[in-house]
């Protein structure tokens, strides 16, 4: 497949589903030849065979640094691969670093074709971002729910309140002491291991 | 206080001077507020540089230059006002290679042209008998351990790109790629040669140091644009990690240097490991076997932290020997001035000048004749084996 035709895109992603999502999105923009390396074991070699237009890497790989020998052995590469560092585009690379990715092409390939690949690669990247958080704050709700409910039972049991009240007072004392229920309850079960 | 400072650093010893600088209050002390980022690709630590979302970086010297001469990436011009560590690599290999050579040694095996002309035979004997080339793993295609490597081996004839295979290897790959038998060698800095012969799957062949009296690792660097508009900054954080690295060097501090080093946010291995990488007493053998150098790694002693011009010329000679940059005059100004004494000595009220001694602005290599930073074409041609830039 030439590169006037459908760029091939590799992506270097050790996350799965990450790299699923920027896949699925890739093909719905018409990039059909895009494949996913997950396996950092002889990367370049894998790179070589395959020889992309396009390679998108996370910033959390380390096998980051191993990319960057295709611009010495030129020998061994058949096409030279520069990294997409447009001096005059300098917000675009701010993006990208925020995203959390980064993009290697092919020497020659036009600017406006790696434009719309690398858009979408930010925004498939901070949707992913979102969606960790958001399953990150999820977890850690259902965390603290579990723990307040642990913390009403001790307060229940010592001091013979209602579930209710149990609640109040943890609430009000976690407004008088500026701190979230969640830590509050957290030292009341911390302080109840420590008396037993 | 000035506004808050982010320095991106790689989880590696040689970070030493600028994690004690924050994490023991020299910085605080100063007036800066920093904010330690780990990292983990040395393209990530020079890109979040580059672009400003780091103020500094623990970089590999190399990198420096580069960046200042656009060498394999956009062209930024950095520079290094301070030096965070002299030597402090090591030279790491598989049994089976270790047994190889030690078959074909003729001399003290901690000479490195002994062993360098060892290897050269263990290349011949593979070539001849059809066997895959020997490979080595380093750091990045712009280290020291990159031009460690090629030094010593070239110097007993073997030809880095002719007769084996060179690859970057992450540093916490290193280990995993020697045991698996991807890799037969490494260049790597500590604590991962430690690390390779305490799992019994190296053996250390040779500190940094037999190769180079004094090699510059890796550098405090800023922007030279923020560096300008920042004089005041930069100059605190200069004798932030001055006074931390005279900390280091005291040896009743070291254990406690090691335990802030150790912390997993930081470097986030063994203190014990760090504390024999500071002393420069190591475990070279799975049997065992121990060496102590006093050479092993320089944080700050005998003149280390000062960033000398004449290391980096030799830094840059090693990337005209080796094809990654042309051969100029404005070039070889260029890398020189990425290195600036004159900063380092402003900030912490020193005299300037020339390195006193002069020594301590030489590599002092192994091979070769001396480098002579104004004769960089002479001094090359005394090589036999080298590649001509493309």
């Amino acid at each position: 497949m030439g590169s006037e035709s459908s760029p091939k895109i590799v992506i270097v992603d050790e996350s799965p589903i990450r790299a699923a999502i920027l896949e699925e999105g890739l093909r719905e923009a018409g990039f059909t030849g895009v494949v996913h390396i997950s396996e950092m074991q002889n990367l370049l070699a894998r790179i070589y065979a395959l020889d992309p237009d396009v390679i998108l890497i996370d910033l959390e790989n380390p096998s980051r640094d191993v990319l960057e020998q295709m611009f010495q052995v030129s020998r061994a590469v058949r096409r030279p691969i520069a990294m997409f560092v447009d001096q005059s585009d300098a917000a675009s690379i701010q993006a990208s670093v925020d995203a959390g990715v980064s993009a290697y092409i092919v020497d020659g390939l036009k600017k406006e074709r790696i434009k719309p690949i690398l858009d979408l690669c930010i925004s498939r990247f901070n949707a992913f971002a979102k969606l960790q958080d958001e399953l990150d704050r999820a977890k850690s709700a259902l965390e603290d729910r579990k723990v307040i409910d642990r913390a009403k039972g001790i307060l229940m049991k010592l001091k013979g309140l209602t579930e209710d009240e149990a609640y109040v007072l943890l609430r009000s004392t976690a407004m008088r002491e500026k701190k979230k229920i969640g830590e509050i309850a957290q030292s009341i079960l911390t302080a109840s291991e420590l008396l037993k | 206080m000035t506004g808050p400072l982010r320095i991106g650093f790689i989880p590696l010893v040689d970070a030493a001077a600028l994690i004690v600088a924050v994490d023991k209050g020299f910085a605080a002390a100063e007036g800066l507020d920093v904010t330690l980022v780990r990292e983990v690709s040395w393209s990530n630590v020079r890109d979040k540089l580059n672009i400003g979302l780091f103020d500094a970086a623990h970089l590999l010297a190399p990198v420096a230059i580069a960046s200042s001469l656009g060498l394999g990436h956009v062209k930024v011009p950095i520079v290094a006002s301070f030096n965070l560590g002299l030597n402090g690599n090591a030279i790491t290999v598989s049994p089976a290679l270790h047994a190889a050579i030690m078959a074909e040694i003729d001399g003290d095996p901690f000479d490195p042209m002994v062993t360098a002309l060892a290897l050269s035979r263990v290349v011949a004997a593979r070539r001849n008998s059809g066997t895959e080339p020997l490979t080595f793993g380093m750091t990045f295609p712009f280290s020291t351990h990159n031009y460690q490597l090629r030094f010593w081996m070239a110097a007993g004839g073997v030809d880095p790109d002719e007769d084996v295979h060179m690859v970057v290897l992450p540093p916490p790959y290193m280990v995993d790629s020697l045991a698996s038998g991807q890799v037969d060698a490494f260049c790597v800095g500590a604590p991962w040669n430690s690390v390779a012969v305490d799992l019994g799957v190296g053996h250390i062949l040779h500190f940094v140091s037999d190769i180079l009296v004094r090699a510059a690792e890796k550098v405090l660097a800023v922007r030279q644009n923020w560096s300008e508009k920042n004089p005041q900054v930069l100059a605190a954080l200069i004798r932030a990690a001055s006074r931390a690295a005279e900390f280091i060097e005291q040896p009743e501090n070291r254990a406690e240097a090691a335990r802030m080093l150790a912390r997993p946010e930081r470097i986030g291995v063994d203190a014990d490991v760090i504390l024999r990488t500071l002393d420069g007493r190591l475990k070279i053998s799975p049997d065992g076997t121990m060496r102590e150098s006093s050479r092993y790694l320089l944080v700050g002693r005998e003149g280390a932290a000062r960033p000398e011009p004449a290391q980096a010329a030799w830094l840059y000679a090693q990337m005209v020997r080796w094809g990654q940059a042309a051969i100029s005059p404005e070039a070889l100004r260029i890398a020189e001035g990425a290195f600036r004494p004159d900063l380092y000595d402003s900030a912490l009220g020193l005299p300037g000048g020339d390195a006193d001694p002069p020594a301590f602005g030489s590599v002092g290599a192994f091979a070769g004749p001396v480098f002579d930073p104004a004769d960089i074409t002479g001094y090359l041609a005394s090589f036999e084996v080298f590649r001509r830039a493309p």
